[in-house]
C-alpha cells in the first residue's frame, strides 16, 4: 500500500527532471536538428501521458483494491472489447509516431546528393579523427597504407607520387564553412569509430572496409566537440576531436594558409 | 514410484533431479550476480574518482591497476565482464533454466524433464562455461575489453586492438560457445517436456502463464543461441586461423597492416543482434510469466484477457527476432532497412503494451495482499512500464541518430532487461522459497529491501536517461576529456551514490534468504492460497513431485474468487464439481 505513494512520487520526480530540461541538448545548428527536436519532443509528450496514466492507474489500482478485510475480489477473466481496443490504439499510437519521424530518416539518409556538397573525407583510427580536404583541383590523391605515418602528419597513407595528392590538406579537426552542404566520406583504419556531434543531432559509425558518405549542413558558427561514440578501445573516452564552424570567409583563409607547406 | 538416489554426490551434485538443478542454476546465478554487481561498483567508482588511489585495486590487478589507480582498459575490462556475467550468467540462467527447471515439471503434473540427463549436462555445461569465463580475468593482458556484444575488428584481430584482446577475449568467445551448447541442451528439453510431459487434463490453455512464457523462452534459446554459437565458432577462426569472416581488407591496427581481405564487421553485427535482441525476451519474458501469476494469486482474481496474454507472448517471441536490426540504425547498413526494422520494432511494442493493460486490468476489481512477492511483482510492473516507455525513443531510427550508444540506451536497458528482470527474479523467490526449501521467508526483511531496492533503481538508472540527453557517450572510462561532459559529473557522482546504497541493501537479501532456508519458519503446503500444481504437493516436494500419483488438472490455472465456490480459489486439480458455473 506504501507503495502506491512512492510510485506517485518517483512518476512526479521523473517528468519534473524531464520538464524542467537541467541536463538537455545544445541548441540545434541546422534545419535537422530543429525538425529532430520536434520529434524528440512529440516523442516526449506521448510517451509522458503514458507513463503518467499508467503509473498513476498502477498506484491507484494498488489503493483502491487492497486487502480492507471487507470487500471481495470481483470475477472476470477479461473482456474482449477493451483488448481490441487498447491493441488498436497502442498499435496506431507507435507505429503512428515511428512513420511521423520517417521523414527526418529520409531526410538525412536517402535524399537526393547534393552535387556541389564540398566532400571532406574522415579517417578514424585508435584513437583519433583525421580529416582530409581534396585541395583546389577538387581531387583526393592515392593513398597507400605502406606509407601511413601518424607521427609525420600523414595518417591517410598520402602516395607523394601522385600529383593529385600534393594538393590535399590533412587536418586533425574539422572545419567547415557555415550554411553549405557538406559530404563527409568516411572510414576507418582498425577497429568500428563513430562520429557525433551532438549539436548536428547526428552519429554514424566509421566501419573498416566500408566508404559511408553522410551529408549535412551547419548554420551556426562555433566550435563543437566530436566525441567517439563506439567503443573502439582502452583510448576510447579520449577519441576527441571538434567541429569548427566558419564563415565562408575565414574557411578559405584557413584553407589557403594550410596550402602553404 | 521412482526411488531418490543415494549417496551426496549423486543427490546434490551430479544430480539428474530438476529440483536440485534448478536450485544449481540458482546458486549459480546468485554467484554470479554478485560478482556482476562488484565489477559494477567498481566502475562506478571509477568513471567519478578516475585518479583516485586505492590500495587494494593494486593488489588485485598488479598491472592493470598499477600503484591503485585503474587504468581505463581494466574499466573496459570489467564493463564487458559485467555486462557478459549479468546476461548471460544471470537473466539467462535464472528466470529460466532455475525456476523453470524447478517448477515448470511440477506446474504441469510431470515427475522430471524429458530428458533427466541432459539437463544434468546443460548445468554443468553452463558451470564450465562460466568457470572458462571467470578465468580470462587470471590471464596475461587480462579480461577482454571489447563489450559484451564483442564487435570485430576489436575482438578478432588479437592483442594488437589492445591489452586483454589476446587470450582473454579467446576465452570470452570459447565461453560463450560452451554456454550457447548448454543453453540448447536445455532449450531442447524445456520444449520436449513441456510438449509431451502435460498431465491428463493440462491443455495448453490452461498452462499457468508462467509455463508458456518458459516454453516461448525455450524456442527464443533454441533458435538465438544456435546463431550464436556459429558466430562464435567464425570469429574464433579469425583470431586463431586467419579467417576473414568478419575482417576487411587494408586493416592497419596498431602500426600493422594485417592479411585480411573480404570480411565484414556488419555480419558479425547482424548474427549477434539476431541472437541479441531475442536474449533481451529471453531474460524477461519469464518474469512476465512470474508478474501474471503473482497478480492474480494475490490480487485474488483471475488473469485479465488469459488468451490475449498468451498470444501477446507468442507474438513478442515472434517478432523478436524480426527487430535485430534496430541495434544497427547507425551501423551503416542499408536506410532502407531501418526503416523496416523500426515499424516491426514499433509493432513488438504493442503486445507489449496489451500485457501491461491487463496486468491492470487483473488488479482492477481484485482484494490485493501486499506480500513481499507481491510487491516485487508490483514493481516488475512499474519497471516495466518505464524501460518500455524509453524504449519508443530509441526504436526511432531518426532519434536514434543522437542516442544510439548514449547513456539513454544503458537507462533503458537496464530498467527493461535488468532490473526488471531481477525484481521478476525477487518476485519468484519469495513466491517459491516456501515451495523449494520447506520455509517461508521473513517478510519485514523482504518489505525493507523491496522499498530501498525499488527507489534505489530509479535512482541509478532514471538519471542516466538525463546524461544520454545531454549526449553522454557509453562506455567511458571517465569523462575529463570533453567540456560538455565535466557539466554531468554532479549526476554521475549521484548515480554511483545511489549504486552504493542499492548495492549495500542486496544483503538484506542475501541474509533473509541464507538465514530463512536455516531458521525460516516452517511452510504449509500452499501458503499463498494458490491455485497451480506445486501447491498440492508437500514443501519440499518428494523426488518425483507427486510421490507415484498422477495428478488430473480439471479447472485452468487462474480460478480466484469464483462465485458459489466455498474457498475464494479453485486448485486445478480440485474436483470438476468446484466450479459453480
Amino acid at each position: 500500500m506504501l507503495l502506491a505513494p512512492i510510485v506517485w512520487v518517483l512518476t512526479v520526480v521523473v517528468i519534473y527532471f524531464f520538464a524542467a530540461k537541467v541536463w538537455w541538448f545544445p541548441p540545434p545548428i541546422n534545419q535537422h536538428g530543429l525538425a529532430y527536436d520536434a520529434q524528440f519532443m512529440r516523442t516526449l509528450v506521448i510517451t509522458g501521458v503514458i507513463f503518467f496514466l499508467a503509473q498513476f492507474a498502477l498506484g491507484w489500482v494498488i489503493l483502491r483494491y487492497r486487502d480492507d478485510g471487507r470487500h471481495r475480489a470481483s470475477y472476470s477473466h477479461g473482456n474482449n472489447k477493451l483488448e481490441a481496443l487498447w491493441t488498436t490504439a497502442t498499435a496506431v499510437l507507435f507505429i503512428g509516431i515511428v512513420l511521423i519521424g520517417t521523414k527526418i530518416w529520409v531526410a538525412v539518409q536517402l535524399g537526393e546528393p547534393d552535387p556541389h556538397a564540398i566532400p571532406i573525407e574522415i579517417l578514424a583510427r585508435q584513437f583519433a579523427f583525421a580529416f582530409r580536404y581534396p585541395g583546389p583541383d577538387g581531387k583526393f590523391g592515392a593513398t597507400d597504407l605502406k606509407q601511413v605515418n601518424d607521427a609525420a602528419g600523414n595518417p591517410f597513407g598520402l602516395v607523394d607520387s601522385d600529383p593529385a595528392g600534393r594538393d590535399d590538406i590533412v587536418s586533425a579537426s574539422l572545419k567547415v564553412p557555415v550554411g553549405k552542404p557538406i559530404k563527409l566520406i568516411m572510414h576507418s583504419r582498425d577497429v568500428i569509430h563513430s562520429f557525433f556531434v551532438r549539436e548536428l543531432r547526428l552519429k554514424q559509425d566509421l566501419v573498416p572496409g566500408m566508404e559511408i558518405p553522410l551529408y549535412f549542413q551547419a548554420d551556426k558558427i562555433g566550435t563543437y566537440e566530436i566525441p567517439c561514440s563506439e567503443l573502439c578501445g582502452l583510448g576510447h573516452f579520449q577519441m576527441r576531436s571538434t567541429m569548427q564552424v566558419m564563415s565562408e570567409a575565414d574557411f578559405e583563409k584557413w584553407k589557403q594558409e594550410q596550402a602553404q607547406p | 514410484m521412482t526411488h531418490a538416489p543415494k549417496g551426496f554426490i549423486r543427490k546434490y551434485i551430479f544430480s539428474v533431479d530438476h529440483k536440485v538443478i534448478g536450485i544449481q542454476y540458482y546458486f549459480l546465478a546468485l554467484f554470479s550476480v554478485l560478482v556482476g554487481i562488484s565489477l559494477s561498483l567498481v566502475m562506478r567508482f571509477h568513471v567519478v574518482h578516475p585518479d583516485m588511489k586505492v590500495g587494494w585495486f593494486g593488489s588485485l590487478w598488479p598491472t592493470a591497476a598499477q600503484g591503485g589507480i585503474m587504468t581505463p582498459e581494466l574499466y573496459l575490462s570489467l564493463m564487458t565482464m559485467h555486462g557478459t556475467i549479468m546476461v548471460f550468467f544471470v537473466l539467462t540462467t535464472a528466470p529460466q533454466t532455475g525456476f523453470g527447471n524447478y517448477f515448470l515439471p511440477i506446474q504441469i503434473g510431470a515427475n522430471d524433464m524429458a530428458f533427466p540427463v541432459l539437463n544434468m549436462l546443460s548445468f554443468w555445461t553452463t558451470f564450465l562455461a562460466l568457470v572458462v569465463m571467470i578465468s580470462a580475468f587470471f590471464v596475461q593482458g587480462g579480461a577482454p575489453l571489447s563489450g559484451w556484444t564483442a564487435y570485430p575488428p576489436l575482438s578478432g584481430v588479437g592483442l594488437l586492438s589492445g591489452p586483454g584482446e589476446g587470450l582473454g577475449q579467446t576465452l570470452w568467445i570459447v565461453s560463450i560457445a560452451i554456454f550457447c551448447g548448454a543453453s540448447l541442451m536445455g532449450a531442447i528439453n524445456f520444449i520436449a517436456t513441456l510438449i509431451d510431459l502435460r498431465c491428463q487434463g493440462m491443455s495448453m490453455m490452461r498452462l499457468p502463464l508462467t509455463c508458456w512464457t518458459w516454453f516461448v523462452t525455450a524456442i527464443l534459446g533454441l533458435l538465438g543461441f544456435a546463431v550464436l554459437l556459429a558466430a562464435g565458432v567464425l570469429l574464433i577462426l579469425d583470431r586463431t586461423a586467419g579467417t576473414s569472416f568478419f575482417e576487411p581488407a587494408g586493416l592497419m591496427v596498431s602500426d600493422q597492416i594485417l592479411n585480411h581481405k573480404g570480411g565484414s564487421p556488419l555480419l558479425w553485427e547482424h548474427l549477434f543482434w539476431f541472437f541479441g535482441h531475442p536474449e533481451v525476451y529471453i531474460a524477461i519474458l519469464p518474469g512476465m510469466g512470474v508478474t501474471s501469476t503473482l497478480l492474480a494469486t494475490f490480487a485474488r482474481k483471475a488473469v485479465f484477457g488469459y488468451r490475449a496474454m498468451v498470444y501477446a507472448i507468442l507474438t513478442i517471441g515472434f517478432l523478436g527476432f524480426l527487430v535485430w536490426g534496430h541495434h544497427m540504425f547507425v551501423s551503416g547498413m542499408s536506410p532502407y532497412s531501418a526503416m523496416a526494422f523500426s515499424v516491426l520494432t514499433m509493432a513488438i511494442g504493442v503486445p507489449s503494451a496489451i500485457k501491461t493493460f491487463n496486468w491492470i486490468g487483473t488488479l482492477w476489481g481484485g482484494k490485493i495482499r501486499f506480500t513481499t512477492a507481491m510487491l516485487f511483482a508490483l514493481g516488475f510492473v512499474s519497471l516495466f512500464i518505464t524501460g518500455g516507455l524509453s524504449g519508443i525513443f530509441l526504436g526511432q531510427p531518426a532519434l536514434d541518430l543522437y542516442f544510439h550508444a548514449t547513456y539513454f540506451v544503458v537507462g533503458h536497458f537496464h530498467m527493461i532487461m535488468g532490473v526488471a528482470a531481477i525484481f521478476g527474479i525477487f518476485a519468484a523467490t519469495f513466491y517459491w522459497f516456501p515451495k523449494m526449501f520447506g520455509r517461508m521467508m521473513n517478510e519485514t526483511l523482504g518489505k525493507i529491501h523491496f522499498y530501498s531496492t525499488f527507489v534505489g533503481v530509479y535512482a541509478i538508472f532514471i538519471p542516466m536517461h538525463y546524461v544520454g540527453i545531454a549526449g553522454n557517450p557509453r562506455r567511458y572510462a571517465d569523462f575529463t576529456n570533453f567540456d560538455f561532459l565535466g557539466k554531468l559529473i554532479p549526476v554521475h557522482i549521484f548515480m554511483t551514490h545511489a549504486a552504493y546504497f542499492t548495492a549495500a541493501v542486496q544483503l538484506i537479501f542475501v541474509f533473509n534468504l541464507f538465514w530463512s532456508m536455516k531458521s525460516g519458519k516452517k511452510a504449509p503446503i500452499n501458503p499463498w492460497e494458490a491455485t497451480t500444481l506445486e501447491w498440492t504437493v508437500p514443501s519440499p516436494p518428494p523426488f518425483d513431485n507427486f510421490a507415484g500419483r498422477q495428478p488430473v488438472v480439471n479447472h485452468g490455472p487462474y480460478e480466484y474468487s469464483v462465485p458459489g465456490a466455498p474457498r475464494d480459489y479453485i486448485m486445478q486439480t480440485d474436483p470438476v464439481e468446484a466450479h459453480a458455473e
